[in-house]
């Protein structure tokens, strides 16, 4: 899948190949023009991706190759193993969660699934999850406090689903406990929103010790076509909504509401899955081992005073005392 | 910290409190079985429609009234403002006009009083001021709210109403929920009660953090409680949800709150509840 904005490239990167083959059959040195094309590319690239603009870094977030929760934990870890359900209702697909061994470490990762193509996303309710789906999360982070393992969170969810089942099985008394019980929590938990982090189905899984974003992801209050339907009443105005709304990982982090942004390789993590995993897991590593460092009691201490400071005392500009 | 938000915020003055509320000698329809009556009737009666039971909605004003013992209230953080943390001129008209609409600075008003003789810190929120929506402000003065409950080793007792996050405050809002959360888990480590009553309507970013969080969770008949709205429901599955779908009695019978209790029955069931909790 191509986006508009990305064309120029594809179709330098197809001219590329076209003269290599060309070269190749009729045996003639075209090493030069070659080398010519991939220095144009390379900086097509740069330039391309070095100005995305917020609505352009949402379709990224979106693109359906990207890697997500599984793909990580695979590349990130050896050993994973899948554990399922709540145990109370059901097991949600759109919620996966498992043992592994990270760099050596057992962890518990845990994060919303996205599928690679329709049927994965049907598989997988396009990562929107159901009541189960956060007790199956708080489940395993609970079974990891107990263990002592520490919990990598990954985030990559338009939202929680909106529809009865959810709503008749408590999906707000889900979430609600989900973010509590995160909170409390007596290990080292790091998220990582990985492509959309949307609304409260989000931060369920993103109340932990450090909130890491990749480059291209977006976390926001919600989708930038709600935003639009419901302050301007046009969905269309999607990409007006997502300028506004600060959501890329660059707005956040000069907010300071996220601890760092994980660079991707050039053209998002879709483009090199490998390159960008090894991205993934030296961040994790880096802050996984401050936090190893805390003793639990300051662990929990500082990640509640993390989100006590997102108060308005600490907008410049306001004398609240 | 957050330079970006340098922006001059515009300060409002205080008005009259009372101006919104429904002035006397008018007559009103209730919205569920079109009975119209005289508001003075409706008044004595804590505006709950005779006929049908139908509960109107209230001002935070009007909640206080009728929960708190007569001149116990104190209110705190009253003169705290909203916040415009990306400075958007909608958002600062919107915010000036609920002002002036409702006379209260922001959504939620807190303090500390008594119900039925025994003290208690409370929360109201009133959703004339911009649908109760929680952003940076009233995420604040509802965690100060635990923090000063727990201080003085209070029971708390919050009346959510909310249409969810403040969309405006964009991800400051979402947080919020992760503060008002960990500010119940240190006042609930402190063995304090904590009551949730859930009026019309709780859902989004409210009903997903503290409102669901209560040691006891009573609601209001009738009211909307969820996690999505209804007409998002709607669209999402596209048909039409069922009667009854999302109300407080719904919720009772699928296990999710403790009780519905009628607005008469109210205060005098929560001063029974924290009068269980007494330690002496």
């Amino acid at each position: 899948m191509v986006y508009d904005f990305e064309r120029p490239i594809i179709e330098l990167e197809e001219k590329i190949a076209e003269l290599q083959r060309f070269a190749r059959e009729k045996d003639i040195d075209l090493s030069n023009e070659i080398e010519n094309l991939e220095k144009r590319a390379r900086e097509l690239k740069q330039t391309i991706y070095g100005q995305l603009s917020p609505w352009q870094k949402v379709l990224i977030a979106r693109h359906p190759e990207r890697p997500n929760t599984l793909d990580y934990a695979n590349m990130l870890c050896t050993d994973f193993i899948e554990l399922h359900g709540d145990r109370c209702f059901g097991d949600d697909p759109a919620i996966v969660g498992g043992i592994a061994r990270f760099r050596g470490r057992a962890v518990t990762v845990i994060g919303h699934l996205k599928g690679h193509d329709t049927k994965e996303n049907l598989a997988r309710n396009f990562g929107m999850a159901h009541p189960e789906g956060y007790r199956k999360a708080l489940r395993l982070m609970q079974q990891a406090e107990k263990f002592n393992r520490p919990v990598l969170a990954f985030i990559d969810t338009p939202g929680a689903y909106p529809g009865m089942g959810a709503e008749e099985r408590g999906q707000a008394h889900a979430i609600a406990c989900c973010i509590a019980g995160m909170l409390i929590l007596r290990v080292p938990v790091i998220s990582v929103i990985l492509g959309e982090g949307g609304s409260g189905g989000a931060l369920a899984l993103a109340s932990g010790d450090r909130i890491l974003m990749q480059e291209h992801a977006i976390f926001s209050v919600i989708s930038p076509e709600a935003y639009a339907t419901i302050l301007w009443k046009d969905a269309t105005r999607c990409r007006d909504a997502a300028e506004v709304m600060k959501i890329t990982a660059q707005d956040l982090y000069a907010h300071q509401l996220v601890d760092e942004v994980i660079p991707e390789p050039l053209g998002g993590a879709h483009r090199d899955k490998n390159e960008a995993a090894r991205l993934v897991g030296e961040a994790i590593a880096r802050h996984l081992e401050e936090l190893l460092g805390c003793s639990t009691e300051e662990l929990i201490k500082r990640r509640h005073a993390r989100f006590r400071r997102i108060a308005p005392e600490y907008l410049p500009g306001n004398n609240i005392t | 910290m957050l330079d970006i938000f340098k922006k001059q915020r515009q300060r409002y003055a205080t008005v009259n409190p009372a101006s919104r509320e429904i002035p006397d000698g008018l007559w009103v329809k209730c919205p569920r079985c079109h009975e119209i009556r005289f508001t003075g009737e409706l008044g004595k009666q804590l505006k709950v429609c005779a006929k049908c039971g139908y509960h109107f909605r209230l001002t935070a004003g009007e909640r206080l009234k009728i929960t708190i013992d007569e001149g116990t209230f104190t209110e705190w953080d009253r003169d705290m403002m909203p916040v415009n943390p990306f400075g958007y001129t909608e958002y600062d008209e919107k915010l000036a006009r609920a002002h002036r609409e409702t006379g209260l600075n922001e959504a939620v008003v807190t303090g500390e009083g008594k119900i039925g003789g025994h003290r208690a810190a409370v929360a109201v929120m009133d959703t004339r001021f911009m649908m109760a929506s929680m952003g940076t402000v009233v995420g604040e003065k509802i965690t100060r709210a635990i923090e000063r409950a727990r201080e003085k080793q209070l029971p708390l007792v919050i009346f959510a109403a909310s249409g969810g996050a403040r969309m405006q405050e964009g991800v400051l809002s979402l947080m919020q929920m992760a503060k008002t959360c960990a500010a119940l888990s240190a006042f609930s480590e402190a063995g304090l009660l904590y009551i949730s009553v859930l009026t019309d309507p709780t859902t989004g970013g409210v009903s997903a953090s503290f409102a669901f969080l209560g040691d006891i969770i009573l609601a209001e008949p009738g009211a909307l409680i969820g996690f999505a709205g209804p007409r998002v429901i709607e669209q999402t599955i596209r048909q039409k949800l069922p009667e009854g779908f999302q109300r407080a009695e719904f919720l009772r019978q699928h296990g999710f709150i403790d009780a519905v209790v009628p607005r008469p029955q109210l205060k005098s069931t929560l001063a029974q509840i924290i009068d269980l909790h007494r330690s002496e």
